[in-house]
């Protein structure tokens, strides 16, 4: 089973990211939404946990992205989905958990 | 139809927020639907079923003794995370003691309870088909 | 693939609903099938017809009827909820003996196993909230 987990809350407010880390089995995805979207870019302490995170695929919704003037600092190794994006990756997992 | 798995992740603690007590009432309505139910507790929802809460002064309901009804609903699956209840310096102890009686067993009674670890866990939520969060 | 979507959170204050409505529009743009969209805890407010937000502002209960109308969702406000918030539909108001209601026609009340059945009944839920 691969899950896809989405984050929406900054990694430096919350610690939904760090549980969702925890949490990510190989094979599952962390799609980064909303606020969660400040954890994908650079310069910062969570970009190594994303780095040395094997196993596991990372993906932030674009719009977000683009609406907090981030998409510069996107860190590398994390892809950029749109709605359209982010609705396959729902359907190509098994499931979805979100940490509100 | 076949039988799903559903879980409920609860987070957040209880009072500060509604989530808690609205979460609960899924719950308890879910049981009527003969499904393969478990509740896992992480982070602060772990303060959800710490036991002794009074909340007479803070004018709310204190939800938390329904909780110990759970059982007599079939919902036995209590999934608690280990590492949350350290962070925040609890132990199985600080929490109400939910059972179930196991009637395959002459109504056996059995702890609820499920102390695991964060890997664990992640391996229950990794088979389930409908996962819940609150 | 038949999806249903959870909604936590009103309108505004989190961009839960926002982000509920551009996933909702883009999984029936895509072809699947919305089998229910069900609205908990503050999510209930999203159902108010009385909302007047700034003309430069998107209204998100309005953009909500017109993709339910459009595309036939079963749009269901959990009415526990509602009732704790003040949401009401014309039956419910008249049931309860208040003098108004303020839920948009789109929007439907039931009870919380109409979750459960979404999550029964749809190949993945997707939940979003605070």
């Amino acid at each position: 089973m691969a899950l896809l987990h989405t984050v929406n809350k900054s990694p430096f407010e919350s610690s939904s990211f760090d549980t969702c880390l925890g949490y990510a089995k190989d094979g599952s995805t962390i799609l980064f939404i909303e606020d969660g979207v400040y954890a994908a870019t650079t310069g910062h302490s969570v970009a190594d946990k994303i780095k040395n995170a094997s196993g596991v695929s990372f993906a932030v919704l674009g719009p977000d992205l683009q609406a907090r003037g981030l998409e510069s600092k996107l860190a590398d190794g994390i892809k950029v989905v749109d709605y359209d994006g982010f609705v396959n990756l729902v359907a190509e997992h098994d499931s979805v958990q979100s940490w509100l | 139809m076949a039988i799903k798995k559903f879980m409920y992740i609860n987070r957040k603690a209880p009072y500060g927020t509604i989530y808690a007590l609205e979460s609960l009432e899924v719950v308890l309505i879910g049981a009527a639907f003969d499904q393969d139910v478990s509740l896992a507790f992480i982070g602060d929802g772990v303060y959800q079923l710490v036991k002794g809460q009074n909340t007479q002064a803070i004018g709310q309901k204190n939800f938390s003794p329904t909780y110990a009804a759970l059982g007599d609903y079939d919902v036995n699956k209590i999934y608690v995370e280990k590492e949350s209840l350290e962070e925040r310096g609890l132990t199985l102890y600080d929490l109400q003691h939910l059972v179930w009686e196991d009637e395959d067993e002459d109504w056996a009674e059995k702890d609820s309870i499920r102390l695991v670890s964060r890997s664990e866990l992640a391996d229950v939520i990794d088979e389930q088909d409908v996962i819940l969060s609150f | 693939m038949k999806f249903s979507i959870q909604i936590n959170e009103g309108p505004y204050q989190h961009q839960a609903s926002d982000t509920a409505y551009q996933f909702t529009k883009a999984a029936l743009a895509a072809g699947h099938e919305i089998f229910r969209v069900f609205f908990y805890h503050d999510g209930v407010n999203n159902a108010t017809r009385l909302a007047v937000p700034p003309q430069d502002d998107r209204n998100i209960g309005k953009l909500w009827q017109e993709l339910g109308k459009e595309n036939n969702l079963d749009m269901v406000v959990c009415i526990a909820a509602a009732q704790r918030r003040g949401m009401m539909d014309a039956d419910e108001a008249k049931r309860q003996g208040l003098d108004t209601d303020n839920i948009a026609a789109a929007f439907r009340i039931s009870g919380l196993g109409q979750l459960i059945e979404a999550g029964i009944n749809s190949d993945r839920l997707v939940v979003f909230g605070a």
